[in-house]
């Protein structure tokens, strides 16, 4: 048990995520901190949204999108992969290259004029953008399988399927979660921007102090969002450590 | 007809493109059901949608036998010639598109009072993005290079060019709108590659040794990576946030500093954060690329009596090269975005334009500042990209 204990202490995902709920569970109990720091401003504290609820909105979104990024870009860096599809590869990866040349944040303000304002642009925005590293890296992972393993289980008597799931998505799997990694790390600062379109997010207290001057909300929102991009790419680090450590039970 | 072709014939009705077929149908469905234009009394309202099918009939001939063209391509035997027509054909069914866009704009700009705007619709938007990657699926299929590739795209860029000259397309809302901010977006354009740029010497000068130790320190890298990678997952706008307490303390104590325009808003938090981000892709590449160096060329560069800077100016840089060159693109698109952000913090740019539509909830002043740092990212990227390929071939 100790030994655990100590293996936690030395996990910064654990102080990071430690830090996270702390600061956001005590965020209320800062506001004689901030009206000390601030003594200038009427409102040192931003209070027309509670921070919890905010948090919890802008993970709603990261993962909505970001579900829906993982589900379309495996799909169709499988299907461009399979001989049905394969005539559709060269052009994937053009506008795989292509879109990522894109900023995100043009991406999620040319929404706007599509969709109108509030959540919708963002999420369009999040899941079109997010799904293209997880293409690039789902093909990338996929051509890494070495033919030879192909070979040996087409000889086993493996049907397609079973060859896909059983040899190739497992050995493309962490180069594929590299992909969701930078996705959701992306997604977490445009669904931050995407206050300035109508989502409520972390970052409209952000957007809110810049434009009243308020410094005290800038900085209490950009302290929770950054340790929220943080916290959730040791996450991935994390999970990307024990992926490669793990070995099929004999 | 030869033996070959007669096969072809006699096996019929067979699908030969799937690409184009699935690019048809895509853009025949959106183009159809979705709004082609919109008409709006003034800039703020949202528009009346126009479908295609409310479009002048002769008009609507042009674009039918254009598609009718590209779905009959889907059919045909690849030839090589087929493929140039069909990318011609693409080509010209986007500007043909554009056209349309612009006379219906001018149609109703007659009869409306001037404050009157035809905005482009989801529809258009639609069919141009179907007709660009039928080019493209043509230009792969040709296995052009890729140089010929991007002149191709700049071909078709220079066409739409050509009709905003021309005055084809005066009458469409982002026309006017630029009409109106001409001068706004110039300048803003230029602030927003100034402060790229003003990122950019500083990020290579700190960039290239940190690259330079970390491909020799085994330990150094192990320190570095993960705490530029740290960087590179606060949200842009956070860290700007961050960088501002900061500057405003220390103008506030340093006049000097205020003097010279540094403080917590504008410019310099702007800076500041580009070149922390810029960091981690462009050491990353540094190292990437001298590791990459045969050991090989370093020892004979050794054994001819060159000293440690001559090898690396001399053997190690030129080979990197490359690698380094697509650090830098990755660093200068990366840059372009983060700039458009920056304009949250006063930095001013192209984003300024954006923020300032969206918060007015004024849609073409969003396009108007978009449009430009798309394109800015775009041209960045392909010419980095033809630099790094003539790298390469030097290399060699």
């Amino acid at each position: 048990m100790r030994t655990r204990a100590h293996a936690l202490a030395a996990e910064p995902l654990f102080w990071t995520t430690l830090g996270f709920v702390v600061l956001l569970l005590a965020m209320p109990a800062t506001k004689p901190a901030f009206a000390a720091l601030f003594p200038e401003l009427d409102r040192p504290f931003y209070e027309q949204d509670s921070y919890f609820r905010l948090a919890l909105a802008h993970l709603g979104i990261v993962a909505a999108s970001s579900i829906a990024a993982v589900a379309v870009a495996l799909s169709a860096g499988i299907f461009v992969t399979r001989p049905a599809g394969v005539e559709f590869r060269a052009i994937t990866e053009s506008v795989v290259a292509l879109g990522q040349t894109f900023p995100p944040v043009a991406v999620l303000a040319l929404a706007v004029p599509l969709t109108g304002f509030g959540t919708t642009p963002a999420l369009i925005a999040l899941t079109l953008y997010g799904m293209l590293p997880i293409l690039q890296n789902t093909l990338a992972g996929l051509a890494s399988v070495p033919g030879d393993v192909r070979d040996a289980g087409r000889g086993m008597g493996m049907t397609g399927a079973q060859i896909l799931l059983r040899l190739e998505l497992p050995l493309a799997a962490p180069v594929i979660l590299a992909g969701i990694r930078t996705s959701v790390v992306i997604n977490v600062g445009t669904a931050t921007i995407a206050s300035t379109v109508g989502a409520r997010t972390l970052g409209l207290p952000i957007i809110v102090g810049l434009n009243g001057s308020n410094l005290a909300y800038v900085l209490q929102g950009a302290a929770l969002v950054g340790l929220l991009g943080v916290l959730l790419d040791l996450a991935f680090a994390r999970g990307l450590r024990g992926l490669r450590q793990w070995r099929p039970p004999a | 007809m030869s033996g070959a072709e007669q096969g072809a014939a006699a096996g019929g009705f067979r699908v030969r493109n799937l690409v184009l077929l699935t690019l048809f149908l895509a853009g025949a469905a959106g183009g159809g059901s979705l709004a082609f234009v919109a008409h709006a009394p003034n800039r703020l309202l949202s528009g009346a949608p126009v479908r295609l099918g409310a479009l002048p009939g002769e008009a609507l001939l042009v674009l039918s036998l254009l598609a009718a063209l590209l779905l009959g391509g889907a059919f045909l035997t690849p030839r090589r010639a087929g493929h140039w027509v069909l990318g011609a054909a693409a080509a010209a069914f986007v500007l043909v598109l554009c056209t349309l866009a612009g006379v219906e704009a001018s149609r109703f700009a007659a009869g409306a009072p001037p404050a009157a705007r035809t905005s482009l619709g989801a529809g258009f938007w639609i069919m141009a993005l179907c007709g660009c990657l039928a080019m493209m699926d043509a230009m792969h299929r040709l296995a052009l290079a890729p140089a010929l590739r991007m002149m191709g795209a700049l071909m078709l860029a220079g066409g739409v060019a050509g009709l905003g000259a021309m005055g084809a397309l005066d009458d469409l809302s982002i026309a006017k709108e630029y009409a109106n901010r001409r001068e706004a977006l110039g300048e803003a354009l230029a602030q927003h590659v100034g402060i790229v740029l003003a990122a950019l010497l500083p990020t290579v000068l700190i960039g290239l040794p940190l690259g330079l130790v970390a491909a020799r320190r085994r330990a150094f890298a192990a320190g570095l990576f993960p705490a530029l990678n740290l960087i590179q997952t606060i949200p842009s706008i956070a860290l700007f946030a961050m960088l501002m307490a900061p500057l405003a303390g220390l103008a506030e104590r340093f006049p000097v500093l205020k003097a010279a325009g540094i403080g917590g808003i504008g410019a310099a938090p702007a800076v500041i954060a580009l070149i922390l981000y810029s960091l981690l892709p462009i050491a990353r590449n540094v190292a990437e690329g001298i590791a990459g160096v045969p050991a090989g060329a370093r020892h004979a560069a050794v054994g001819m009596g060159m000293t440690p800077g001559q090898v690396f100016g001399r053997v190690e840089l030129p080979l990197a090269l490359p690698v380094v060159l697509s650090g830098l693109r990755i660093v200068i698109v990366q840059a372009i975005g983060l700039a458009a952000v920056a304009a949250l913090i006063g930095a001013g740019g192209l984003g300024a334009i954006m923020f300032q539509g969206l918060f007015a909830n004024a849609l073409d002043t969003v396009v108007l500042g978009t449009v430009p740092i798309i394109l800015l990212a775009l041209a960045a990227d392909g010419s980095l990209r033809l630099l790094t390929g003539y790298a390469e071939r030097v290399r060699r």
